[in-house]
């Protein structure tokens, strides 16, 4: 019933580009889109007294319209209800909207807020959901981005993603910052400060916790580093260079890739430094690991093949197995939550390009049209792929649909964003 | 001497190929700081070189002591020279460093207290983590040679910046031979 709504005629929209305007430190660009998008209309809720901007269903609006699943009806000039009883469903029916989200903000005591919203279907005339929320201005975007995974799971049956955050680095002179920030690149806090490179930061699966390669001690080393108060610890800083750290699905052990043993070699590691144990072996060069979402197998970049390819390997050790043929460098896997596909780096003609490939039929598709992109990750729902490119000379990071026709520039002018990661 | 250097060199480098030994280790090294704040930066990091690139000097090493002044720092010393270059997609060293790490590997054997830390770079093409395990493997081709010429392990430590400190940003070829290199640096400096 709920996808009801998708099966109706839609206004195709083959090639849209819309450009937010920057409020905050991101500014967000959608490039093209689905052939066909579910029209929604976000209608201005009633507002209260002292509410945060912009408003609630902007922000949703927003998040909608980046996931390329979305079309954003007008609704300037329309009656505006609040309350379902308000709805006259034929005039939104005439705007071509499939679905309708309504709502009230009203001011509480002590500075906090209810919210009510209300996902109604124009066609059927029924309500698909309704929510109420106590909340402080604080949490006035995470509200917004709830009420957006809810309509965008309602209308396309996907849990959304919209309140998941994203880590990533940014350098500006000299400087290094690992910054988190929600999902839209809004909300952006810095969690490091360093005069040297940071790499390779990851999120706990609880995302309570992120992983990351630090050279302030003159080398690559580990850390562990809590979100909540932001102390931290050496994972792994064993004699030589200690880099590429993965978590396991369970949160406990990480991989790792030490060199204490000469060559690069994937190591497994309890995320408080100890019970270190060696996976891969021999003096071929191996990292970039990453567990499967079961935490059986571990994917990884090597050499031994006499170029850079992805292999795998059983977490609790073996012979590894090769995944990639085509090509003479494909590097930096990612797996998406539900196990079935990869995603990864892939030279050709000197362009390096992110590559969806369906691990069941080997198939693969090229889902970028830039030339230096690096550093995919899957977003927790496994809609979209975040990733690092060059544009105009510095570092953007981007986002882009499975079927590459969506694509998202998540931009901070003036300053060089780069190895981004995708968490809970 | 001179003349089996590059042949064990090439030895060396193929038989890293083979296996290394296997090791259950326990947690060593581990500094396990939990510093609460995030701020620290290292000293310097990255200690620039003072390298003479280019063409090979000619000459053998001199011992460290005959200098007033820290012999490593002597222009006239092939220990001044400090960075071995890669050809591209290489992790051999070339014959041309062969009087500048025999130069190193002497002292490092008159100075058993003196410990060198191999810098591995690479050019920014490409993946950071993989460039980062490049890097490595040209730290650790200067590591074999000088073990070779009998500098005890614990005297040095193999480690990888990778794209991360790039001596040239530039996105050039010539930048990018500037940067497939490995810079011997003495902990102390």
């Amino acid at each position: 019933m709920l996808r009801a709504v998708l099966y109706f005629p839609l206004l195709c929209l083959a090639l849209l580009s819309v450009t937010f305007s920057a409020r905050g430190a991101m500014e967000i660009q959608v490039i093209g889109g689905a052939a066909s998008k579910i029209a929604v209309a976000m209608v201005p809720f009633q507002a209260a007294p002292g509410q945060p901007e912009p408003a609630l269903p902007r922000i949703a609006g927003d998040d909608l319209e980046r996931s390329g699943q979305f079309r954003l009806v007008d609704v300037t000039g329309m009656q505006q209800p609040v309350a379902p009883a308000q709805v006259n469903y034929g005039v939104w029916r005439g705007k071509g909207a499939d679905a309708l989200v309504i709502g009230q903000v009203a001011a509480l005591p002590g500075g906090r807020f209810e919210v009510r919203f209300y996902l109604l279907d124009v066609i059927k005339q029924t309500q698909l959901a309704a929510f109420s929320y106590t909340i402080t201005a604080a949490q006035w975007r995470a509200t917004a981005h709830q009420i957006a995974d809810i309509v965008y799971e309602k209308l396309t049956g996907i849990p959304g993603a919209f309140s998941s955050r994203i880590a990533y680095v940014q350098k500006q002179g000299k400087r290094f910052e690992l910054r988190v920030a929600d999902a839209d690149g809004q909300n952006p806090r810095t969690v490091v400060r360093s005069n040297e490179p940071v790499i390779s930061p990851r999120f706990s699966p609880d995302g309570a916790r992120v992983v990351y390669v630090s050279f302030e001690d003159r080398k690559p080393v580990v850390y562990v580093q809590s979100l909540r108060d932001g102390g931290r610890s050496q994972v792994a800083a064993f004699k030589g260079s200690n880099s590429a750290p993965a978590w396991a699905p369970d949160g406990r052990r990480l991989a790792v890739v030490l060199t204490r043993d000469q060559a690069s070699q994937i190591y497994l590691i309890n995320a408080d430094g100890s019970g270190l144990t060696r996976l891969t072996r021999g003096g071929n060069l191996d990292t970039e690991p990453v567990f499967s979402p079961d935490g059986q197998s571990i994917y990884f970049t090597s050499d031994r093949g006499g170029s850079a390819q992805i292999y795998r390997v059983a977490a609790k050790g073996g012979e590894p197995r090769r995944v990639t043929f085509s090509g003479g460098y494909n590097v930096s896997p990612a797996v998406s939550p539900d196990g079935r596909n990869l995603a990864y780096i892939s030279r050709e003609d000197g362009r390096f390009s992110v590559v969806l490939h369906e691990l069941a039929s080997g198939q693969t598709r090229v889902l970028t049209d830039t030339a230096r992109d690096e550093s995919p990750s899957f977003a927790p729902n496994g809609q979209a792929v975040l990733y690092a490119t060059v544009q105009g000379g510095r570092g953007v990071l981007g986002t882009v649909s499975l079927d590459g026709k969506t694509r998202t520039r998540l931009s901070e002018s003036g300053v060089d964003a780069r190895e981004p990661a995708w968490g809970p | 001497m001179n003349k089996i250097f590059l042949p064990v060199l090439l030895a060396l480098t193929l038989s890293a190929c083979g296996t290394t030994p296997d090791t259950q280790a326990t947690v060593e090294d581990r500094t396990g700081a939990t510093a609460t704040t995030a701020t620290t930066a290292g000293p310097a990091g990255g200690a620039e070189s003072t390298g003479l690139d280019g063409a090979g000097v000619a000459g053998s090493a001199l011992p460290g002591d005959q200098y007033a002044g820290d012999p490593r720092k002597d222009p006239a010393s092939p220990l001044s020279r400090r960075s071995v270059h890669f050809d591209f997609d290489s992790y051999v060293v070339k014959p041309e460093y062969r009087p500048m790490l025999e130069a190193h590997a002497s002292y490092l054997q008159s100075k058993r207290d003196a410990r060198v830390i191999l810098q591995g770079n690479a050019d920014e093409r490409g993946s950071r983590e993989y460039n980062l395990a490049l890097g490595q493997k040209r730290a650790e081709a200067v590591r074999r040679a000088l073990a070779v010429l009998g500098v005890s392990d614990a005297q040095m430590e193999a480690i990888s910046f990778g794209e991360e400190k790039p001596r040239n940003e530039a996105n050039t070829e010539a930048a990018h031979a500037e940067n497939r290199r490995t810079d011997v640096v003495y902990a102390d400096e």
